[in-house]
């Protein structure tokens, strides 16, 4: 019973990662300009890769295995932004000007 | 269901490939690299070749994607337009690779049980690494015990080029401390990579010494551990890299690793054994194989650190600035 | 399951793949690269678990730290062109 209630557990979040990851990707490919792009692949990357990480911890069970996971996860989510941040950085600092909405209200 | 994953794979590589060709930012061309070389990484992972996947891993996304980008930061940024038709290069291409898929024709289906390949010496290294080497990963045992020899040959190769990029670029030693332009803007970059400094190279030691029983060795861990270095003078300036890990130091790191790899074998020749011949440095045969493969792949691992090391101070302390 | 998960990351790779070739300015494409970095990482992870060998969970450990130095890297050579002036690079 317990094995049957993680099982679905980890399917659950597995599938809503990978969801948010195929999100992501697609606010990669339509949004408007690059900052807003970077919005949208930093924070669905990281809840997605956390999903997808939470649910095959639980596919593992109490082993090495989720050590290594819980390391990856612990990795992504000190690598993740900084790299988002040293990107956003270098933009700005080549002066890439974000796209403002400046129309009469 | 993995078929698709396969064919999928390789149209993205193919993709990635055509890409590479056709644009002329040589920076976007360097990612572009590194993507194709994590696309070819996991399909080495669906073909599930663990030990050559973890070092396209770590040497083609990684060092190799630095150092190109330390160059095309030496060069320029733009590709040349080409100036001549690519007609009869296009000719030579196709005949050559036509007269090649037809040899293929020939070779056995691929995975084929009853190819020459896998009846001559496979199965002898696969039925006997548990009894006389008592390693698991079979890979390891083939490169480091059973064809020592080769990689042997395979260090001396990267220390040569080790030597070679000395030769030709030597390295010009920045007096200033150079901190790179705006230390304020780097703050983040330098607390992560503080941060990750030591955890990059107490993996790396990981997968050093977890070779015999995963997937690593001496190659891959070299990497890894001179990817840390790498990042550390990412944040901080090739000049305080430089007070951590001095030129004269890599240098002699290079040499000493070739050096222990040819001891083991020199000292098994003064045991009573042939070169390279493991089972005579203790007094059970499986210990001393033991012994041997972790002394070969320490110093297979402190020459390639040297020289990825040698390579990117090389390149990096001729740019303008003094670092990247 | 673990092969439907797959191919949905397989398809977000190929999206970022897009936003990679046709992205205006350089960054664009770094942002892309950073992001299929992280998801041949979980992707590698996955198929690990699909085909039963734990292995791969070091592949996918020496992955994120090595997309993570590569990435700075790349912003580090694009600093150096720029400097403090210049526009949005191509």
């Amino acid at each position: 019973m317990m094995d049957l209630v993680l099982d679905v557990l980890s399917w659950v979040c597995l599938l809503g990662g990978a969801i948010f990851l195929l999100i992501g990707a697609i606010g990669v490919l339509r949004f408007p300009d690059f900052y807003t792009r970077l919005h949208a692949v930093s924070i669905c990357d990281t809840l997605g890769a956390g999903l997808v990480l939470v649910g095959l911890m639980l596919q593992g069970g109490l082993s090495l295995v989720t050590v290594k996971l819980l390391l990856i996860f612990y990795f992504m989510i000190f690598t993740g932004p900084t790299a988002v941040h040293a990107l956003a950085e270098a933009a700005l600092q080549s002066k890439l000007k974000p796209l403002v909405d400046d129309r009469e209200p | 269901m993995e078929h698709l994953i396969d064919i999928v794979l390789l149209g993205l590589l193919m993709i990635t490939g055509f890409a590479i060709v056709r644009m002329r930012s040589l920076l976007a061309v360097a990612m572009l690299t590194s993507i194709y070389s994590l696309l070819s990484a996991s399909l080495f992972v669906v073909l599930d070749a663990v030990d050559v996947a973890l070092t396209e891993a770590a040497i083609g996304a990684g060092i190799s994607t630095i150092l190109i980008l330390a160059t095309v930061a030496l060069t320029s940024d733009e590709e040349k337009a080409p100036r001549h038709t690519p007609l009869l290069p296009l000719v030579v291409v196709i005949a050559t690779g036509a007269a090649l898929i037809y040899g293929t024709l020939d070779m056995p289906h691929y995975g084929d049980p009853t190819a020459p390949v896998h009846r001559h010496v496979a199965p002898t290294y696969l039925h006997d690494t548990p009894g006389e080497i008592g390693v698991p990963n079979v890979v390891t045992s083939v490169l480091a015990s059973y064809r020592g020899y080769d990689t042997l040959g395979e260090v001396t190769v990267i220390f040569t080029a080790g030597i070679g990029v000395l030769a030709l670029l030597g390295y010009r030693t920045r007096r200033r401390n150079s901190q790179g332009p705006g230390n304020r803007k780097l703050v983040v970059l330098r607390v992560i990579a503080k941060l990750f400094f030591p955890l990059i190279l107490l993996f790396a030691l990981y997968v050093l010494f977890h070779g015999d029983y995963g997937p690593g060795g001496g190659f891959q861990a070299g990497v890894i551990f001179a990817t840390g270095f790498i990042l550390y003078a990412l944040a901080f300036g090739l000049g305080n890299a430089q007070r951590i890990i001095p030129h004269q130091l890599l240098r002699i790191m290079a040499a000493v690793g070739v050096l222990i790899y040819a001891a083991v074998g020199i000292e098994s020749m003064l045991l009573g054994g042939k070169f390279l011949e493991y089972r005579v440095l203790a007094d059970d045969p499986v210990t001393g194989q033991h012994l041997g493969i972790m002394l070969i792949e320490l110093g297979v691992g402190i020459t390639v650190v040297a020289v990825m090391l040698i390579i990117y101070y090389g390149f990096v302390s001729r740019l303008h600035s003094g670092d990247m | 399951m673990f092969t439907t998960v797959s191919i949905v990351i397989l398809i977000a790779i190929a999206v970022g793949l897009v936003r990679a070739f046709r992205g205006p300015t350089l960054y664009d494409r770094v942002l892309a690269a950073n992001m299929i970095g992280t998801l041949t990482v979980l992707m590698v992870a996955v198929l690990g678990f699909m085909t039963g060998r734990p292995e791969f969970l070091d592949i996918a450990l020496v992955y994120v730290l090595i997309s993570f130095v590569s990435t700075i890297a790349v912003l580090r050579v694009v600093a150096l062109r720029t400097g403090s002036t210049g526009a949005g690079k191509k």
